[in-house]
């Protein structure tokens, strides 16, 4: 473990730069996913369409796409825009099928309801659909978010900055604890993104945990299991 | 008033859910659409509040056609309480009740506390104030849905089988309360059921319809049972059915109602109606 602290500078180097990769990645494929999600619901063949070519998208071998993207978008081969590019699509590829199943869940008698009360197509949408496709959007986004920081490493492949070079570093040189320190922060660094994302859904979305904590015992009006 | 003028629904596909109906809705009357399902009765309902639009003649509320109104703003100026309620499960039920008026720009805590003030009217108790949707039974439920649709004080109300979900016992304890709302707050009332017995305890006037939006018969529910118009009205109230057919007998010196079964309905109070 001598390793470790003779290099505690890189490894902070490296985990930020595959945080600022994996983070900006996740968020746009987050907040893209879901105009596109909500598009293709409207629209019936378009849904059929998307969520093939999504599942398409992800088949796409990563290596290879990370060299491809610079000749589109004229950054250099090493450029972390590359990984982010990268990485959104990948993260498309699995939000943009939850977010539309996610977003055909919600109750359309809900949403009539809404309608009847008076809000507007709007703010439905934003204060009412959203919100009660949230619980599942949130799982869909766990997925995305392991799924983004565990893909965030192959960049180490090509020189690109992340804990992926730790352990391809560790690989070449044969230092074991580089090689186990790549690993473990990777998947500790998708264990607390995720264990993040899901406490920030359950602020969010009081209502959806079981167990609100609001709830009390208290009488209820007759035959109230007869009427479920 | 709510008229509606020769309003007929077609859908793209052809199926015709109202040919050809007129009605005219007066002003704190309780009118009651019952039928079996396919009578279009939603349907009508919802052409109240623009969540239908007629394809054929037009709906109008005080002499104002609905369809020159902004739908979002109709909704909001008119209650709305449907089957299963229709609560948002994400809101509290003080939320809930207080969605109409946050929406039409009431501060919140002016609207909350004007939600404290139904849920007394509707007979919920204060602590469920912060309690979502699903931690209420089906008959709290529907109070919540009636406070919600009372709370921006509309002149109308639209009731979409709001008490179809709920067993008999609960259903008819939120029929008595309406009963009692109704004569308090004198709302007019759209009501919508496919049960006739409680057609007749809610409406002043009851419309029968046949399916395609058909009107069977028009009336008041007294006039229903004494001259039902035809062989389906009939049927549908279930004239002929027993316990419709009442009569008297001498009991110890007092007048006892029998019905065609030969079960004891009730005894004959002197004078008539209380």
């Amino acid at each position: 473990m001598s390793w470790v602290s003779a290099n505690l500078d890189t490894i902070a180097e490296q985990l930020l730069a595959h945080i600022a990769q994996a983070l900006p990645a996740i968020v746009l494929a987050f907040v893209l996913a879901l105009p596109i999600a909500k598009l293709a619901n409207a629209r019936g063949w378009l849904r059929g369409g998307l969520t093939g070519t999504a599942g398409l998208l992800y088949a796409i071998p990563s290596l290879p796409l990370f060299i491809v993207l610079p000749l589109m978008l004229g950054t250099s081969i090493r450029s972390p825009v590359n990984i982010v590019v990268a990485l959104t699509i990948y993260g498309l590829a699995l939000m943009v099928p939850s977010a539309s199943e996610a977003l055909r869940a919600v109750s359309r008698e809900t949403l009539q309801a809404a309608t009847a009360q008076g809000y507007a197509p709007w703010a439905r949408f934003w204060r009412v659909e959203l919100p009660l496709a949230g619980p599942a959007l949130v799982a869909g986004l766990r997925v995305v978010v392991v799924s983004t920081v565990s893909l965030v490493t192959v960049g180490g492949v090509l020189g690109v900055p992340s804990l992926g070079m730790l352990f391809i570093d560790g690989f070449q040189r044969n230092i074991t604890a580089e090689i186990l320190t790549g690993i473990v922060l990777t998947a500790a660094l998708a264990l607390l993104l995720d264990a993040l994302v899901v406490l920030g859904g359950r602020l969010a979305l009081p209502w959806a945990s079981g167990r609100a904590p609001r709830r009390r015992t208290a009488p209820r009006d007759t035959g109230q299991e007869a009427a479920r | 008033m709510i008229a509606f003028e020769s309003v007929g629904k077609t859908y793209p596909d052809g199926t015709v859910a109202v040919a050809d109906f007129d009605l005219e809705i007066a002003s704190h009357e309780s009118v009651v659409l019952v039928g079996t399902s396919g009578s279009g009765k939603t349907t009508l309902m919802r052409m109240v509040n623009r969540m239908v639009d007629p394809t054929q003649g037009r709906v109008t509320i005080d002499g104002e056609d609905v369809a020159a109104t902004d739908p979002v703003a109709l909704r909001r100026s008119v209650g709305y309480v449907m089957q299963a309620s229709g609560l948002l499960p994400h809101r509290t039920v003080l939320d809930n009740i207080a969605t109409v008026p946050v929406l039409r720009g009431t501060g919140k805590a002016q609207a909350h506390e004007r939600a404290a003030e139904l849920m007394e009217v509707v007979g919920l108790e204060e602590s469920m104030a912060s309690r979502y949707p699903s931690q209420l039974s089906g008959g709290q439920q529907q109070r919540v849905g009636v406070a919600r649709a009372l709370a921006a004080d509309p002149n109308i109300l639209l009731m979409d089988e709001p008490f179809g979900a709920v067993d008999p016992i609960v259903r008819a304890e939120l029929q008595t309360e309406l009963l009692r709302l109704q004569r308090e707050l004198r709302k007019t009332i759209v009501f919508v059921t496919h049960d006739i017995d409680e057609a007749f305890l809610v409406g002043d006037r009851v419309v029968i319809l046949k399916p395609g939006g058909h009107i069977a018969q028009i009336g008041t529910p007294e006039q229903i049972l004494a001259e039902p118009a035809d062989d389906f009205v009939r049927s549908f109230v279930g004239a002929d059915r027993a316990e419709r057919r009442l009569h008297l007998q001498q009991v110890a010196g007092r007048e006892v109602v029998v019905d065609a079964s030969g079960r004891a309905a009730g005894v004959l109070e002197q004078g008539g109606t209380p």
